[in-house]
């Protein structure tokens, strides 16, 4: 058959089709006009009925599934009306319509605070350690503390978003996280990228209104200046294995305490980790993890007292490394945490920072002296919170910290290691009527400095609104 | 810094070199649906179950264990109805396996495939633990199990196409077999048709609509809410003015507020397995009914 032919056919037979169509008569498509008309009635109509049909049925469930059982009263009732092949196929759930359909998640936290200090918290100082960021705990008796606003939802099928804001008591608002997930990644890999919670350490990425305590241990407060939040990418992999193996490393801006904000190119901090996980019998499970960050600071400043009396400004300049190990144990009798469970958790924090230290006696009009600094200092807490009924648990907290060694070159002059090893016991007691809901009283004596002993009392309460959230193991 | 590049780089040639597994990962979230899977996929599925019959199903942990299995799962077989709310998304958000996210043939959920009791008019926390697509136990109730058989049969066909034959033939010998078995349990718990009874938590909805049941009273003053003694002597009131045959409860109940009524009203307290491995008689879903009826029947006597 040649091409020619071909053409001339498809000619001839478009040229049908089109005379066909144009010989179509007033008459004819009023006739068609008139069959569709009659299949909308009819269509409308059967809709209508299904839709009472429907409107019953919902009004009387029971009764609904009773009548289905009763329409097949002979001997194989069930295999009739549910016949394996073809079974009624599920009702799609009813999801608003409109632009709101694709709103994200949304969530908030409410938290407020009752404290009760023994000690003026103007003086709040950890012996031996630098200041580090915003670890100033609540101030005296009532304030709200932070509220945290959480939108979340599937970008597309290749990511997912989150975003976090917490509004401050002082009317301030922080981005908290600010993250995307790239969700399309295969091999167990999940890349994460924006502003989080850095997965360093346990409870480095659990937002506070999900901790035991109300506060964070104090290896958080002087090793870590709270938490540490990541300006960055994240890489985890999980290893294809029964047991839980977990790799993952982050580089990030540095910008958070023990870095600090630095004009530079590249990456200011890494962080590696690697989280092993499983359970040994149907009621215990246990995570543990190694984790390691690297980072610096430049000119990060604080005042300390000199060996004047004298609040002097110092600044330091160099490396921090960070080492911690963490882990977790939970206990639930059959895996059944409704009733009864016990947690213990515990972490060990090591960290070394060396460089330049500028001491400045009085603000750059006197003396002022840089020197070389190394410090290498060590903390640790260990806690345990036991549920022993439903909704109310007790918890025991102990933190330690090792002022170590600081070595102020020949700044040593005119500063002094003030080598007290701090303390802190903290119990708490508290109320969860459901899943959103927490009344929590928290009593601690914190030793931070030689011969002050604060005594602190907390009666805190956390609601949560909106979304159903899930909790990190 | 080495050391554990070398681990990681070790890992992931493990990760890459490791075969494709001639089984199916069958990952199910409770164990009602790892017993469907296991009767649908023979020994063409490996099925984990994440949680077991004493485990309350609305607070489940995301477990180190959960995510390390659904890393290697080809296929979620979930409740839905939010059952799972407060875990799965978590398992599998941080298990990082694309297959098993929502909308992917790898995620199935069986409350889809039933018609959903309990669809509240208002979603309101005030009212406890509601769940907006109704409530969610659909399993004791067999003949949702034989509804969700089919579905789950075409999705096993749909991801391992190459033992469609097989999975066909074991889903018609199952509806079969399950079928007569379900005429034999509603021929035996004939004589519970209207039979009073309170329950602990609205656990036992399907269980109730199935038989015919009257549900008098639930011990939980709201849903998921933990009884208090006010509101059980509320209930007391009410059933020595409405007698009641018995209590029941799911077997991971405590069973403090059954035994408290059921010692004032002087009715039997019955503990139904509520799920395969609920105790020692409900060992697949077999003898999971014929349980149930059994300890139904023994306590309306």
């Amino acid at each position: 058959m040649s091409r020619p032919f071909l053409v001339r056919s498809a000619l001839a037979l478009a040229l049908f089709i089109a005379a066909d169509a144009h010989a179509a008569t007033d008459a004819d498509l009023a006739e068609i006009r008139d069959q569709i008309r009659q299949l909308k009635e009819s269509y409308e109509a059967r809709i209508q009925a299904l839709e009472q049909r429907l409107k019953y049925a919902e009004a009387n469930p029971a009764e609904a599934v009773q009548n289905a059982t009763s329409a097949a009263p002979d001997a194989k009732p069930a295999v009739e009306s549910a016949p394996v092949a073809t079974a009624a196929p599920g009702v799609p759930p009813a999801s608003p319509a409109g632009i709101s359909a694709f709103n994200p998640a949304i969530s908030a936290v409410l938290q407020g605070i009752y404290a009760n200090y023994s000690q003026n918290r103007d003086h709040y100082a950890i012996a031996g350690f630098a200041p580090s960021g915003d670890i100033l705990p609540a101030k005296r008796g009532f304030s709200i503390a932070e509220s945290e606003l959480n939108l979340s939802a599937n970008v597309d099928d290749k990511f997912y978003g989150n975003l976090i804001f917490s509004l401050s008591p002082d009317n301030t608002v922080e981005v908290e996280e600010a993250y995307g997930l790239y969700t399309a990644a295969p091999y167990g890999i999940a890349p994460k990228f924006g502003r989080f919670l850095s997965s360093i350490g346990y409870l480095n990425d659990q937002h506070q209104h999900a901790w035991d305590f109300y506060d964070a241990p104090l290896v958080y407060q002087a090793l870590l200046g709270g938490q540490y939040q990541n300006n960055g990418l994240q890489v985890k992999w999980l290893a294809p294995t029964d047991e839980f193996l977990e790799f993952g490393a982050e580089i990030g801006s540095g910008d958070s305490f023990p870095g600090n904000s630095r004009n530079k190119n590249g990456t200011g901090s890494g962080i590696v980790y690697v989280h092993a996980g499983g359970d040994v019998d149907v009621s215990n499970s246990w995570r543990a993890g190694l984790s390691y960050l690297q980072t610096g600071a430049t000119d990060r400043g604080y005042s300390q007292l000199d060996t004047a009396g004298n609040d002097a400004q110092v600044a330091f300049t160099g490396r921090s490394k960070l080492a911690i190990a963490d882990f977790v144990w939970k206990w639930a009798p059959n895996g059944n945490a409704q009733e009864r469970n016990f947690k213990l958790q515990g972490e060990y924090f090591w960290r070394r920072e060396a460089g330049d230290l500028t001491f400045d006696a009085d603000g750059g009009l006197g003396l002022m002296q840089t020197a070389r600094y190394r410090s290498n200092q060590s903390g640790f807490y260990l806690q345990g919170v036991y549920q022993f009924l439903p909704a109310w648990r007790v918890g025991l907290r102990y933190d330690w910290l090792n002022s170590g060694s600081v070595d102020y070159g020949s700044n040593s002059a005119y500063l002094t290691h003030d080598a007290f090893n701090s303390q802190r016991t903290a119990v708490m007691f508290d109320w969860t009527p459901s899943e959103f809901s927490r009344v929590r009283v928290q009593y601690q004596q914190a030793k931070l400095r030689a011969d002050v002993t604060d005594n602190e009392i907390f009666v805190q309460y956390i609601l949560t609104l909106g979304a159903h959230g899930a909790h990190k193991f | 810094m080495k050391p554990m590049l070398k681990l990681c780089s070790a890992a992931l040639l493990f990760a890459l070199a490791g075969p494709a597994l001639a089984v199916l990962n069958v990952f199910a979230t409770v164990p009602e649906w790892g017993a469907l899977a296991d009767e649908l996929g023979g020994d063409k599925v490996k099925v984990y179950v994440a949680t077991n019959a004493l485990q309350d199903p609305h607070h489940v942990e995301a477990k180190p264990s959960l995510i390390a299995r659904a890393r290697n799962a080809d296929l979620v077989v979930a409740t839905g109805a939010e059952l799972e709310i407060g875990w799965l998304p978590l398992v599998t958000q941080q298990a990082g396996n694309p297959k098993i996210v929502p909308g992917k043939p790898g995620y199935f959920e069986a409350a889809g495939f039933v018609t959903m009791l309990e669809k509240p008019t208002r979603l309101d926390r005030a009212d406890g633990d509601v769940h907006p697509g109704g409530n969610p136990h659909i399993q004791t109730d067999p003949r949702n199990v034989l509804r969700v058989a089919g579905p789950l049969t075409a999705r096993l066909v749909e991801l391992d196409p190459g033992n469609a034959a097989f999975y066909q033939e074991r889903g018609k010998a199952f509806a079969e077999r399950f079928g007569t078995a379900i005429a034999a349990w509603e021929k035996r718990a004939a004589v519970l048709k209207g039979a009073p009874i309170v329950v602990q938590h609205k656990a036992f909805t399907y269980l109730i609509a199935w038989l015919g049941m009257n549900e008098v009273a639930a011990l939980e003053p709201k849903p998921g809410v933990e009884p208090t003694t006010a509101w059980l002597s509320e209930v007391l009131a009410l059933l020595q003015r409405q007698p009641a045959k018995m209590v029941i409860r799911a077997a991971y109940q405590s069973d403090r507020a059954s035994l408290w009524i059921a010692e004032r009203a002087k009715i039997n307290a019955v503990a139904l397995p509520f799920t395969v491995g609920g105790n020692a008689e409900a060992k697949d879903l077999y003898s999971l009914y014929d349980d149930t009826i059994a300890r139904l029947l023994k306590g309306a006597t």
